[in-house]
């Protein structure tokens, strides 16, 4: 079945790349903003700097619930396969996510300075590392995996722990981390607001370094995600406006526009994430055993009355949510101000 | 100790630990509901202190209910990849369809009703609180359905066979609205209002025992005890038309609630007992032809017992499941006796007289916690040995390649974090419960309630 001459499957992938992309863009400045929280050293800061992302936090992390159950729904052997191919990273994974969350929740209802550092650095860590697995997850996705001729994973999972993984892992971190401290920079002012402004530039660099060495090392040693692009070159405008999009950023950043480098951060994420759409389609995990055993678009999906459903289910849903979405940012725009009921 | 059972001890464990928080999250909404539309009504200062309060212990389950909530999307996948193969089709969408309407609808305006107070206008307040509660509300729906599609599975055809085969769905609305859906959802609903109550009368119940926030705490225990009464009572009802469905779509369970053997014969209800399942004898209080009468209004109709089934279809764990059933329906019977005396009181002008009655409420939050427990783990535990019933058995549900010691390590992973988390629950809402609502009364920056106030 198709819908605008897409066939559904096809389509369901864009809309769980979609939802990836969302979420990355969304909790990928609160994990960066948790990942600089260190670095502000006064408590008023760090208080500022958690209700910069207070009232949303909540709701950009609901996309990744979206997600995984987009992908439940939609490719429920992709789910059932990554999931428990990769069970200690994702029981990590669940571990920081838990401690993400209470140390938010928790952090100011004590006035203890123990209590508060306690939690400062539960809540860093936690977001250091959900950013760092969520890269590691990447990683071992564009590489493939040793997947079975009953599409079941045939390994070993500290095979996931490997040179590839672990530098987008890291690239994964220093992207949250600048497109954070921009957000950052639009919720506040005065001292921090100048720290922010140098901690974004650094995060940039980083970004920028780590991101160059993952683009050579993928052209040189993982060349079947360059065969997309090879096969049809007009594919090739999407990486090119990833890079154009990125390289605005420095730009923006040293103009102070943080708003614009903060659109182009979203657009940049956007971009690459559909740069890695393009070089795994119709693929969704490649098979290091043999080609044959490929997870696809087609041999992972759901019965199409069910994705058909699905995308009715997503064609009511997405409007619905992002207007509430923009509702809440709306309601809570310009810079942080404390009150009684803040965090 | 194996796989399969680490398996089921975790997923038993975190859902039921997670199954603490969503109900207080959706009882909790609606008592915040009729607090602050109370406040919008009368312009009475109380209630808008009562509301902002219970907003505050609100915060506090939601967010234990939504980081507990993502281990079980997560865990369908890590541990039951076969399961979620199977089923992908069906409860994957029913899951997706709870993210996208119902969690983004909650913890969208979830930021306005936390920390929104002081930047929106009182009505915009109120339809954040409401949308909330909505969404809460509407998770339950699509989790219940789900779940009652394992129970009652409909809509559906089987495709391919062995290890490829796997439900997909025929026909959408029968698969929502299976058997069972609808007397499970009211049921799941009244037992997440009835923990909500009795987390309020409790408290409240505590403040008037030590003559704090007196006058607050009179109006907000009669809100919730309202709210008590009512959904005691629906419950029974929910309940009772819920067993007549067990009865007739899931005969083994119906069997095993009460430990009835004989293949085909009158049924006994018991009051409360204990099941041998070597010599298939249940010793206690018993109504004789009491689970027939409750089913058929009469004495003489047979109803189907265990022996029924080949050995291999029933479930194992007997007395547990006859004694998890009894429990809850004593706590439900319980809850309607105290909330109709309470209601009693409250018409002879009485109810704040009798401090013995305060003492049992503030006790009295524990028992709707108990019975929404022990009843989840009757019907889960009643429907093995199947996970799909009559359909896919939970030992052929697991991930192929999850390994013993795997699972050891995220079970003692969760039992430790999910302890620490229980501990700093129950000690912020202790405190928050003995810092009482008063205590952000003098904070005067409030332009969007300007307007508000002047009214009064």
């Amino acid at each position: 079945m198709t819908f605008l001459n897409i066939d559904y499957q096809t389509l369901w992938f864009l809309v769980v790349g979609g939802v990836f992309t969302g979420y990355a863009i969304l909790d990928g400045f609160d994990l960066g903003a948790g990942a600089l929280h260190l670095f502000f050293k006064k408590e008023k800061s760090r208080r500022i700097a958690l209700n910069a992302i207070g009232p949303v936090w909540d709701g950009n992390e609901v996309w990744l619930v979206i997600g995984g159950g987009a992908l439940f729904a939609g490719f429920p052997v992709v789910y059932a396969t990554v999931f428990s191919a990769m069970y200690i990273p994702f029981m990590l994974f669940l571990l920081f996510l838990i401690f993400r969350a209470i140390s938010i929740e928790f952090r100011s209802k004590e006035p203890m300075i123990w209590w508060r550092k306690m939690w400062d650095v539960s809540y860093s860590v936690a977001s250091i590392m959900l950013a760092f697995l969520l890269g590691v997850v990447l990683g071992n996705v564009l590489q493939g995996m040793p997947i079975d001729s009953d599409l079941e994973f045939q390994g070993n999972w500290l095979m996931f722990l490997n040179p590839y993984a672990i530098l987008i892992g890291f690239t994964t971190l220093f992207l949250f981390a600048m497109h954070g401290g921009i957000y950052l920079t639009m919720k506040t002012e005065g001292r921090l607001y100048a720290k922010l402004t140098i901690l974004v530039k650094r995060a940039m660099i980083l970004f920028l370094v780590s991101f160059s060495i993952v683009t050579l090392y993928t052209l040189v040693f993982i060349p079947h995600l360059s065969d997309r692009f090879k096969e049809t070159p007009a594919l090739f405008i999407v990486p090119i406006l990833a890079f154009l999009s990125l390289a605005n950023i420095p730009r923006l950043v040293s103009k102070r526009s943080y708003r614009s480098a903060f659109i182009f951060s979203a657009i940049t994420m956007s971009l690459l994430l559909m740069t890695v759409v393009i070089e795994l389609y119709p693929n969704i995990i490649l098979s290091t055993l043999d080609e044959a055993n490929n997870i696809t678009v087609y041999n992972a999906a759901a019965s199409e009355k069910s994705l058909g459903i699905m995308l009715l289910f997503a064609a009511i849903g997405t409007p619905l949510v992002i207007s509430y979405t923009a509702f809440v940012f709306w309601t809570f725009r310009g810079k942080v101000e404390i009150d009684e009921m803040s965090y | 100790m194996d796989v399969e059972i680490l398996s089921r001890i975790q997923f038993a464990f975190t859902v039921s630990f997670h199954y603490i928080y969503p109900p207080l999250s959706i009882g909790l909404g609606l008592i915040m509901v009729i607090m602050e539309g109370l406040y919008l009504r009368t312009g009475e200062k109380v209630y808008e202190t009562m509301a902002r309060f219970w907003t505050k212990i609100f915060a506090l389950t939601f967010g234990i209910g939504v980081a507990t909530g993502i281990v079980m999307e997560f865990e369908f996948g890590t541990n039951w990849a076969t399961y979620s193969r199977y089923v992908g089709d069906i409860f994957g969408s029913a899951l997706a369809a709870e993210g996208i309407f119902a969690f983004a609808l909650e913890s969208g305006f979830l930021g306005i009703l936390l920390f929104g107070w002081n930047r929106v206008k009182p009505i915009v307040h109120f339809i954040a609180t409401i949308g909330v509660f909505f969404g809460s509300m509407f998770s339950a729906v699509w989790i219940v359905i789900a779940n009652s599609w394992q129970q009652t599975p409909a809509g559906y055809h089987i495709v391919g066979e062995g290890m490829q085969a796997r439900a997909e769905i025929t026909d959408f609305w029968e698969m929502v609205f299976n058997p069972s859906s609808i007397d499970r959802l009211t049921h799941v609903w009244i037992g997440a209002f009835l923990a909500g109550a009795f987390l309020v009368l409790s408290v409240h119940a505590y403040y008037l025992v030590k003559n704090r926030h007196v006058e607050l705490s009179k109006k907000a225990f009669k809100i919730a005890l309202i709210v008590a009464a009512i959904s005691s009572l629906a419950q029974l009802f929910t309940g009772h038309h819920s067993a007549e469905g067990v009865a007739e779509n899931q005969p083994a369970k119906l069997a095993a609630l009460e430990g009835h053997f004989d293949t085909s014969a009158v049924a006994d209800m018991y009051i409360m007992g204990w099941v041998d399942k070597e010599t298939q004898t249940v010793t206690g209080l018993r109504v004789p032809g009491g689970l027939t009468f409750l089913l058929h209004y009469d004495f003489e109709t047979p109803v189907t017992g265990l022996n029924a089934f080949p050995e291999d279809e029933r479930p194992t764990a007997l007395n547990a499941i006859f004694q998890f059933y009894h429990i809850m329906v004593a706590i439900g019977m319980t809850l309607i006796g105290l909330s109709l005396f309470a209601v009693f009181q409250w018409w002879r002008g009485k109810l704040f007289d009798q401090k013995w009655l305060l003492h049992v409420f503030a006790w009295s939050v524990i028992l709707p916690q108990i019975a929404n427990q022990v009843g989840w783990f009757a019907a889960e535990m009643g429907r093995q040995p199947w996970v799909v019933y009559g359909l896919l058995r939970t030992s052929d549900a697991l991930s192929k390649t999850v390994t013993a010691n795997q699972v050891w390590f995220s079970l003692i992973m969760f039992t430790l974090i999910y302890a620490l988390l229980f501990v700093l629950f129950i000690y912020l809402l202790n405190k928050k419960i003995k810092k009482g609502p008063h205590e952000d009364e003098l904070n005067e920056h409030r332009p969007k309630q300007k307007g508000m106030a002047e009214v009064i």
